[in-house]
């Protein structure tokens, strides 16, 4: 094999492991910080100590979870320098500022004050102590928001111009208000809440069920752990049909991929399942709802929405001949598999709320069984997702400018990439069993307690 | 002043503070498990790093991020050319950096153990990797005129880069030492700190001088007079912080061994200017601050963010050492 493809393997298979810890960051370190808000602002003592112990309880758990992203984090930024060189001089100009501007607005805000709220909780007053975890989280919602600014210029450049064979920064302003991010970095955020809301329900489920001494404070976490996934499914919802909806402009063969539209047609019908034939650049099976496509789109049952071929034929001429498919079936699956997951997140979180509040959760013991198997769903979506995004702009890897077939280090062999290659896959294989195994004895041992007039209640 | 020689001088400073910071992380953690077969005291030595190790990383990742902002083609030609050794460093980078967070979480001392050897591992490879690599790119590298590297693995590990990784190494490992002597409380084991850290400084200075040596002879680090008059001076600090910390646990040892390591960075960058990596094929298909850099409107808007950014994470850094100045003690490790 070649370095090209083992390349983009290893950038697939790092980033996708990346993404893994990522939304828990996002989102862990929210919920950790409301926790602690609530420990400092309670006025019933017996409260407060619960929501101490429960801002340890999952505190620990966003620690272990905060180093694998770190650690797989440097990774991501050394890739673009290691595998694909070329890229990085055609995109220095652009691609560099951000990732500069995430480490100096983000990773020192993180890092900081994650080492001051980890050993300083007899060093700072509990107010002061509160902030710094709201800090990590400042800072870990704002890194995302660069890469985003980065990533989005690969799926839609603006405000650059081509000149001596390289894209120049013309206007950073439109580089981080490119509408593009708006889309990106809402739909990452709100994935970091969901991601979160349904691992807080899953423990919480397990807790409820197997620990007699924290089911007070596991009760309470399924209430609140409903609301937050609520929002987070709801927010991650909205934000993907908006950003699909500016597709149809910003980038229409992915649009279409995602859909399996060959053809342009008005109106566009939205295939159900299909059979699709990357060959003969047709579905040989499908099943169909006519015009649904377009009113998602366009809110109305009509509208034009072009399809993958006439695209295609359209960026031959501009572009010069050649096939500008993405993997067609992949991306129809994928966004099925995205979108699935995140209605059945949905159901997850009514149905969980609706038990917590209205006091129910002991006549339904099989759902609080079921719920921790829900727990792989977000992480589904997750790399469901980023393979649509990603995979959705190949053979592209900036849109319109760069081939990634152009964007590989000239001076790297098939050997020294596949070895890399290994060797991450089983350091990272090693480690998530690692943590994994470190993360459950740590949910299974450490009991929260809620104590009145000295009685755990 | 031009942006690119601005920029330069940023790189330079984001470089001498990455090593200032993390040349003493790497230190403790390469020196831990030499130090003390006993686990509490392994957690208060690596305590005495605990909650300023991960934000001095930073100062790596900032370092790198600031080159591809400012430099595209310095980290396009560097990071390729370096492919295998990156590697390397990452994977140390990884296992230490779960480390730390493992270790506290693990029951048994004997996996525990583990934990403090992918420390020990996962710092004394970055800090011989660096070493060998800013040897690296003053000694010259093949470097085509396409700014594309034409050399394997092995012409990275030249004599001069593996004394020059060496260097770094029992440099950093004595910087960790007085660094340790400064932050513990328990008497024996600071004294144990100052009888390893001693030896470091033995191995450093021969090591220094040796790298020093056969700089003269595979590059022209000693055609600058300023970058001369550093590295003489950086080896000087060196031996009198070693000969201060062999009278007296102190401050004075760790200020000189910090003043050796920023004056070895700035004489080193001092030395290539204005190259950042220097060709050994054609003096004139060197990468340098013109032919390598960003635009000037990119380097624009990036000063603007460096001059107010900086100054911001350098207060709220050193709140952080505030909040920890006080010695660690041994009531401080426990759960």
């Amino acid at each position: 094999m070649d370095a090209l493809l083992l390349s983009r393997w290893q950038f697939a298979v790092t980033t996708l492991y990346h993404f893994l810890f990522v939304p828990l960051t996002l989102g862990l370190s929210i919920w950790v910080a409301l926790l602690e808000t609530c420990s400092v602002r309670t006025e019933r003592p017996a409260w407060r100590d619960t929501c101490r112990q429960l801002v340890r309880f999952f505190g620990t758990l966003f620690l272990i979870n905060f180093a694998m992203g770190v650690v797989t984090g440097i990774v991501q930024e050394f890739h673009f320098g290691m595998n694909w060189s070329e890229y990085a001089r055609f995109m220095g100009d652009i691609f560099g500022a951000p990732l500069a501007l995430e480490a100096l607005t983000a990773f020192f805000l993180e890092s900081t004050f994650l080492g001051i709220w980890m050993f300083g909780w007899d060093k700072l007053s509990p107010k002061l102590h509160c902030a710094c975890i709201w800090l990590v989280a400042l800072g870990s919602n704002l890194s995302a928001f660069w890469i985003l600014v980065a990533n989005s210029f690969m799926q839609h450049p603006v405000g650059y111009a081509i000149q001596d064979g390289r894209a120049e920064m013309q206007d950073f302003f439109a580089l981080v208000t490119n509408h593009y991010v708006v889309g990106e970095y809402t739909h990452a955020l709100t994935a970091g809440l969901t991601t979160t809301g349904v691992l807080i329900l899953a423990i919480s489920a397990w807790k409820y069920m197997h620990d007699k001494e924290s089911r007070y404070a596991f009760t309470q976490t399924l209430k609140a752990g409903a609301i937050f996934l609520a929002v987070g499914v709801l927010g991650i919802m909205g934000s993907g049909h908006m950003h699909t909806q500016y597709l149809a402009q910003a980038n229409p063969m992915k649009l279409a991929s995602m859909e399996a539209l060959w053809e342009t047609e008005n109106p566009a019908p939205f295939a159900i399942v299909a059979d699709i034939n990357q060959q003969a650049r047709q579905n040989d099976f499908e099943i169909t709802v006519p015009a649904l496509f377009s009113f998602m789109v366009y809110n109305q049952p009509s509208g034009e929405i072009k399809g993958i071929n006439a695209i295609n034929a359209e960026w031959e001429k501009k572009y010069g001949g050649g096939d500008y498919r993405p993997d067609v079936c992949g991306l129809f699956w994928a966004f099925r598999a995205m979108v699935g997951s995140g209605g059945l997140m949905l159901l997850a979180a009514l149905l969980t709320g609706f038990l917590a509040w209205t006091d129910r959760l002991r006549l339904f013991p099989l759902w609080l069984k079921i719920l921790p198997f829900l727990l792989p769903l977000p992480f589904i979506a997750n790399s469901s997702g980023w393979f649509v995004a990603e995979a959705g702009r190949q053979p592209w890897i900036v849109v319109g400018l760069q081939k990634t077939s152009a964007a590989v280090s000239p001076n790297l062999g098939g050997l020294e990439v596949g070895a890399t290659l290994a060797g991450f896959t089983l350091v990272y294989l090693a480690l998530i069993v690692i943590a994994l195994y470190l993360a459950c004895r740590h949910i299974k041992k450490t009991h929260v307690t809620h104590v009145v007039e000295g009685r755990n209640v | 002043m031009d942006y690119t020689v601005f920029w330069f001088i940023l790189i330079t400073v984001l470089f001498t503070g990455f090593f200032f910071l993390e040349g003493f992380d790497y230190g403790v953690g390469t020196l831990t498990p030499w130090l003390s077969e006993r686990e509490d005291e392994r957690s208060q030595l690596l305590r005495t790093i605990g909650p300023v190790w991960d934000g001095n990383e930073v100062w790596m990742i900032t370092a790198g991020g600031a080159l591809f902002a400012a430099f595209p083609h310095v980290y396009a030609t560097m990071f390729s050319t370096f492919y295998l050794a990156l590697f390397l460093m990452l994977i140390a980078l990884i296992l230490r950096g779960v480390a730390f967070e493992m270790r506290v979480h693990t029951v048994t001392d004997a996996r525990k153990r583990l934990w403090d050897g992918a420390i020990c591992f996962g710092s004394a490879v970055p800090a011989f990797l660096w070493g060998v690599a800013v040897t690296d790119l003053i000694a010259g590298l093949p470097i085509g005129e396409n700014m594309v590297y034409r050399g394997g693995f092995f012409d990275l590990l030249t004599p001069v880069s593996i004394v020059g990784g060496l260097a770094f190494l029992f440099v950093f490992a004595y910087h960790g030492a007085a660094f340790l002597t400064l932050r513990l409380h328990d008497t024996g084991l600071i004294l144990r700190c100052q009888s390893l850290g001693l030896r470091m400084a033995t191995f450093g200075t021969f090591a220094f001088v040796a790298w020093g040596i056969l700089l003269y002879q595979a590059s022209d680090l000693f055609h600058s007079p300023w970058a001369t008059m550093l590295f003489v001076l950086a080896a000087l600090f060196f031996v009198m912080s070693g000969l201060s910390f062999s009278i007296a646990k102190g401050k004075a040892a760790f200020m000189l061994s910090s003043l050796a390591v920023v004056f070895t960075t700035v004489s080193l960058f001092a030395g290539l200017f204005p190259r950042l990596m220097v060709s050994s094929l054609n003096p004139a298909w060197s990468l340098t601050i013109t032919n390598a850099a960003s635009t000037p409107y990119t380097l624009s808007i990036m000063s603007v963010a460096a001059v107010i950014l900086v100054p911001i994470v350098l207060i709220y850094q050193g709140w952080c050492w505030y909040i920890f100045r006080h010695r660690v003690k041994p009531d401080d490790v426990k759960h």
